[in-house]
């Protein structure tokens, strides 16, 4: 028994903020000062509050230390640990009520409206020990499934539990595994979505490094309910600490024969392998990822068949995403019932959300479906920092679209987002303020769409490209009348045409854009002027005249010869000849000159 | 990054002996490609042929495979790899201005090479450590929250 524990988040965010140098320096002083028997040490997983980080929490107490860096540690040590007295300028300061809260994390605003599922082990367990997870049920899951359940009885509890899959479209989870089950052959394969591609998305990423035995426990349960005895995760190679964390914890979940030969001494055999993957967007397509299992270019493929029938290595092959696997043990633990009374009629359960962008308390977070954007922006994420307004929330990253202002109180579910346009995706939720250009921001995804588009469909390869040339156009100040026309058409058509789901949701992020934004685009095109002051190109520098002493030196060092006017009376700026070089703004000694 | 002779050599044998043990997995071609950049750093056509050949596949075959994937290099990298994250939350929070930035400060554009072969500059995917938006990446060094003026007093360690 440890009369304290240190808990410190290992996640990435606080890793890269050193967070294993303050592990270090507690371990370093507790043994100093002989504590070794009393107080311990654990890197955790995520705590969710990344802005804060790098977090500790040392319990029993409850107190939650941020933005620590290794030379505050010798305080909390002889302070905390050693005299019991919290330091208290270390500890969290909730910047909307100003308070600071000593203990409980429930009644710090962040973590009051959340429910964890998927994320409940993170921040609370030593990932790389596999006794923490037994320690919480771990693995319990899977011995109540093998030995209590027929596999007919385990896929029924996912179809009536509502689970709908987590990495964007929302199919029924319990069907997939049905038809999977349903497939015959000699082999089948169960297989993990850990290819986590949309920018400024993390939460499979923080599933996977704070709690990675949750992902093959349920793995595992769903190769006995559908058939297979071997797994696949396939994970991004930019992940190194998942990667190396889903590493222990197989080769430990094998030395406790929880995977291997008969699991729980039943006639059931399953293991798992990791795949690396190589920086490829669309590999977390299903029929991509499946074809880069198998080592091959990551080209996605029509469906039908679809993988439950012709997977990896042409053998039936069930898929899911990180999140969607994190919910299976407790699923199976507490029930169906359980889990379908969180959530909304079509969408149950929760949403991990990874919060980003403008917004004071960026971080990973987990609603219960149908908690509105505006709780998520606000009560949780503590709003737009500076003072500045709120804009627009992104959602389901380049397969998405835009919240407006207007639409703040829409619930967060799969069916209302996907009525405003937009769509729950696999959980990046970036907050714009009125600083962002949201044509910029449309050119932003189709870049990124464009430079991710495996090239194998017309559609995608041609129109997308297409697409951006106008946004890159529009965003140059060499916008024409009949673009927004172009758009649409060609979005409509890449929509109906494109082979997979990378292109066919590609224009979203214009479409969107359009629906709520409209008039920015026309500002951009018919007035040469971005109405958030973003645009390079399109801004305008002008001298005030009640500053300007007429001392005539920005017209000699303009190169263009754009400025003119009389000596000791204001100059002005003809922009028709301005090139935008900023030039005259460092010459002049009043600060006259001004871009925006 | 240049390799004696015998480094070289030898790091075809440590190769050579990966695809040994790997070969007769199922779809072993990725997991030995990326083994051989972890050796090499880079796919060099003549490690790409050596693949081919053990694999008893074409070179064309691992060439489309080490073109299609981002993290596949055909060409050697500077001795410090930076990257910039250009993930939706460090773009709306500045990134751009920070890659502009690097990219004055160092004289070559993203995806180039310094002709001393110090510094590569690569535009990344989301790291995932959103909260230090934006972030940058020098080999496995990282730094966040920053803003263009931080960039000259970072880069300036790693100058010789």
């Amino acid at each position: 028994m440890y009369r304290a524990h240190v808990l410190v988040c290992g996640g990435t965010g606080c890793t890269s903020s050193n967070s294993l140098k303050i592990i270090e320096r507690f371990e370093q002083l507790i043994a100093q000062n002989g504590l070794n028997e009393e107080i311990k040490v654990v890197r955790t997983g995520c705590f969710g509050l990344c802005e804060r980080g790098p977090i500790v929490i040392v319990y029993p107490e409850g107190a939650f230390y941020a933005r620590i860096k290794p030379e505050d540690v010798d305080r909390i040590v002889s302070e905390h640990l050693i005299k019991g007295r919290i330091v208290k300028d270390l500890i969290y300061h909730d910047k909307k009520d100003g308070q600071v809260h000593e203990t409980s994390l429930s009644n710090i605003g962040f973590y009051k409206k959340q429910h964890r599922v998927a994320l409940r082990n993170c921040g609370v367990i030593d990932p790389e020990n596999i006794d923490e997870y037994i320690a919480f049920d771990g693995y319990k899951a899977l011995a109540k499934a093998l030995t209590e359940m027929t596999r007919e009885e385990v896929i029924d509890t996912i179809k009536r539990s509502g689970l709908r899959g987590r990495g964007g479209a929302g199919f029924s989870t319990g069907m997939k595994w049905e038809f999977a089950y349903k497939s015959q052959a000699d082999k089948k394969y169960v297989a993990c979505n850990g290819d986590e591609g949309d920018p400024g998305a993390f939460m499979d990423r923080s599933v996977l490094e704070g709690d990675p035995h949750a992902v093959l426990e349920a793995m595992a349960i769903a190769g006995y309910a559908v058939g297979s005895d071997q797994g696949y995760i396939y994970v991004r190679a930019e992940y190194p600490i998942a990667v190396k964390r889903l590493q222990i914890a197989i080769e430990q979940a094998r030395a406790y024969g929880l995977l291997g030969k008969n699991i729980f001494g039943t006639d059931f055999s399953f293991d798992i392998e990791i795949r690396l993957g190589a920086g490829a967007f669309v590999c977390g397509e299903e029929t991509a990822l499946l074809t880069s299992i198998e080592g091959k270019r990551g080209e996605p493929r029509p469906r039908p068949p679809f993988p439950a029938v012709k997977g990896v290595f042409g053998k039936p092959t069930m898929l899911n995403n990180v999140e969607t696997y994190a919910n299976i043990p407790q699923i199976i633990l507490k029930g169906a019932e359980w889990f379908a009374s969180m959530g909304t009629e079509k969408s149950k359960g929760t949403k991990v959300f990874a919060l980003g962008g403008k917004i004071v308390n960026t971080g990973l977070v987990e609603v219960p479906m149908g908690t509105t954007v505006r709780e998520i922006v606000y009560d949780i994420g503590g709003g737009i920092p500076g003072g500045k307004k709120f804009k627009a929330a992104q959602t389901g990253g380049p397969s998405g679209g835009c919240i407006p202002a207007s639409h703040l109180d829409t619930p967060v579910d799969y069916d209302s987002l996907m009525a405003i346009g937009s769509m729950m995706g696999s959980g990046g939720l970036i907050v714009m303020d009125e600083d962002n250009c949201m044509v910029d921001i449309a050119k932003f995804f189709l870049e990124f769409t464009v430079d991710e588009s495996c090239g194998k469909c017309t559609p995608c390869r041609v129109g997308t490209r297409r697409m951006l040339e106008i946004l890159e156009r529009i965003t140059d100040g060499r916008g024409e009348d009949g673009d927004i026309e172009k758009l649409e058409e060609l979005a409509t058509t890449i929509k109906a045409t494109a082979l997979c789901g990378l292109g066919q949701t590609a224009p979203n992020p214009v479409l969107s854009t359009l629906r709520y934004f409209r008039d920015e685009y026309e500002a951009h095109i018919y007035e040469k002027r971005c109405p958030a002051g973003h645009c390079k190109k399109l801004a305008r520098i002008t001298i005030a005249a009640d500053k300007c002493k007429g001392c005539s030196l920005c017209s000699k060092v303009c190169p263009v010869g754009a400025i003119s006017g009389q000596v000791k009376s204001p100059f002005v700026i003809d922009q028709s000849k301005c090139i935008k070089c900023g030039a005259c703004i460092e010459k002049c000694r009043f600060g006259a000159i001004e871009k925006k | 990054m240049s390799l004696s002779k015998e480094q070289k050599e030898q790091k075809l044998r440590e190769l050579q002996s990966f695809i040994d043990l790997h070969k007769n997995d199922k779809g072993p071609l990725m997991p030995i490609m990326q083994k051989a950049q972890e050796l090499f750093g880079y796919l060099s056509l003549e490690t790409q042929s050596v693949i081919a050949d053990a694999l008893g596949i074409s070179v064309s075959e691992v060439y489309g495979v080490a073109t299609f994937y981002a993290q596949f290099s055909l060409e050697p990298k500077g001795e410090y790899v930076i990257g910039v994250c250009t993930g939706t939350a460090c773009y709306v929070k500045g990134a751009a201005a920070v890659l502009e930035e690097v990219e004055k400060e160092l004289g070559v554009t993203k995806g180039k090479t310094t002709k001393d072969g110090v510094f590569t500059i690569q535009d990344t995917r989301c790291l995932g450590c959103c909260g230090l938006a934006p972030v940058m990446m020098i080999n496995d060094d990282v730094y966040g929250r920053l803003v263009p003026s931080d960039i000259p007093g970072i880069l300036a360690k790693y100058k010789a």
